[in-house]
């Protein structure tokens, strides 16, 4: 069982599909200019990512080595299609405000890179574990990064005021370049902490 | 009519004010990941814009007259997909039988262009625009010079930054990515050049 949890956190920290393995990055980019995008970009990209570490997973004895890439991305974009009209008819806010990037959840490196490096080399119940912690990783740096931005860019989180009606926009918070800012400077902060306080966390 | 500024204005829209790295958020896997030298970030950015540019012509085809005429466009993603995959494999061997030069120039990248997001991105704003088939070809090649001209740019900047004091913590990603940051910033100001 210990071992199963190593799995978990290892995404949570160690492993951190952002600030460690610095892949996926377009959708933490593109869509964390408030905390509900960011939160609905993360379940997305998790339900993407669970589904298809649980089926190749269970497949793999079965996908020649020479066509597992072309497989996986057949897979993959399956998920990523019932994502989309799943999204599209139930929450079509959230649809909108992500826009083109459920689709582009397809070539989300983070997606294809976990099925090569685990999926298909690991049992069904590990898969699991790994897609799992993988997905709270992805999604609390996400959450992180749009609480800062739409804190400081709209005066609020996840739409209620904080620093009341007084407070004026910090529009380079919300504009490209405050994301790219953002995102270098909680990096560095993350890296710092895991200087720090990093090599007892295990 | 003046279709010719129009095409124009759309191909400086799409390399300037759109630019698809910096305001779009297209393609950052390539843009941090292949940017540390300027002549393999040129590499990269000339293998990217061929493949845009076949791939605009290819899935604005196959869009319009087998998905949208049969109405199966929830087949979008996967058709597109398959079409970038097998159009990298395509492009691959015929660089390889027709110029090898070029093909040790752009080897190594050109398998990482399929999962390049600003070429996918690419294909699914054509017909979310409603490009017709020249629009398309335009926005296309727009596109990939964009790319190129953001990932050559901060590939300059990365290889001046090596000798600057940076703090132990902002060294490599984070660094790079106030860098883009900045540079996004100056990109701003291109919105004020034209309106398409």
């Amino acid at each position: 069982m210990k071992n199963y949890l190593d799995i978990f956190k290892n995404g949570l920290w160690n492993e951190n599909p952002i600030f460690k393995l610095i892949i996926g990055l377009c959708p933490t980019l593109a869509v964390t200019n408030t905390v509900v995008n960011g939160f609905a970009m993360g379940m997305a990209t998790g339900f993407v990512l669970i589904s298809s570490e649980i089926v190749i997973s269970l497949i793999k004895k079965w996908i020649p080595n020479d066509v597992r890439i072309p497989s996986f991305i057949l897979i993959i974009v399956t998920f990523v299609t019932f994502t989309d009209y799943f999204l599209g008819a139930f929450f079509p806010d959230i649809a909108d405000a992500l826009a083109l990037f459920i689709p582009l959840i397809v070539v989300n490196c983070l997606i294809l890179g976990r099925q090569e490096a685990f999926a298909s080399q690991n049992p069904t119940r590990k898969a699991i574990f790994d897609a799992v912690g993988m997905t709270v990783g992805f999604t609390w740096v996400l959450v992180a990064l749009s609480a800062i931005r739409e804190l400081f860019g709209f005066g609020t989180l996840a739409g209620v005021e904080i620093f009341g009606a007084g407070y004026t926009d910090m529009i380079i918070m919300i504009l490209p370049g405050g994301a790219f800012l953002t995102l270098g400077v909680l990096v560095g902060f993350l890296n710092f902490l895991d200087r720090k306080v990093g090599s007892d966390n295990g | 009519m003046d279709s010719l500024q129009y095409l124009l204005l759309l191909f400086i829209s799409t390399v300037l004010i759109n630019n698809f790295v910096l305001i779009q958020f297209l393609g950052i896997c390539p843009f941090l990941g292949v940017s540390r030298y300027v002549e393999t970030a040129f590499s990269m950015g000339l293998a990217a814009t061929f493949v845009m540019t076949m791939t605009a012509f290819a899935t604005y085809f196959i869009n319009t007259f087998i998905l949208e005429a049969l109405n199966l466009e929830f087949l979008q993603y996967m058709s597109f997909i398959i079409v970038i995959a097998s159009l990298v494999q395509f492009v691959e061997m015929f660089i390889k039988k027709v110029s090898p030069v070029l093909y040790k120039a752009l080897g190594i990248y050109l398998p990482l262009i399929t999962t390049n997001c600003a070429i996918m991105g690419m294909a699914l704003l054509i017909p979310q625009n409603d490009y017709n088939f020249i629009e398309s070809i335009v926005f296309g090649f727009g596109a990939g010079v964009g790319f190129t001209l953001a990932i050559v740019l901060i590939a300059g900047l990365r290889q001046e930054i090596q000798f600057g004091d940076v703090p132990q913590d902002l060294k490599g990603m984070p660094i790079t990515l106030i860098l883009a940051g900045l540079m996004a910033l100056a990109f701003m100001g291109f919105a004020g050049l034209a309106v398409v």
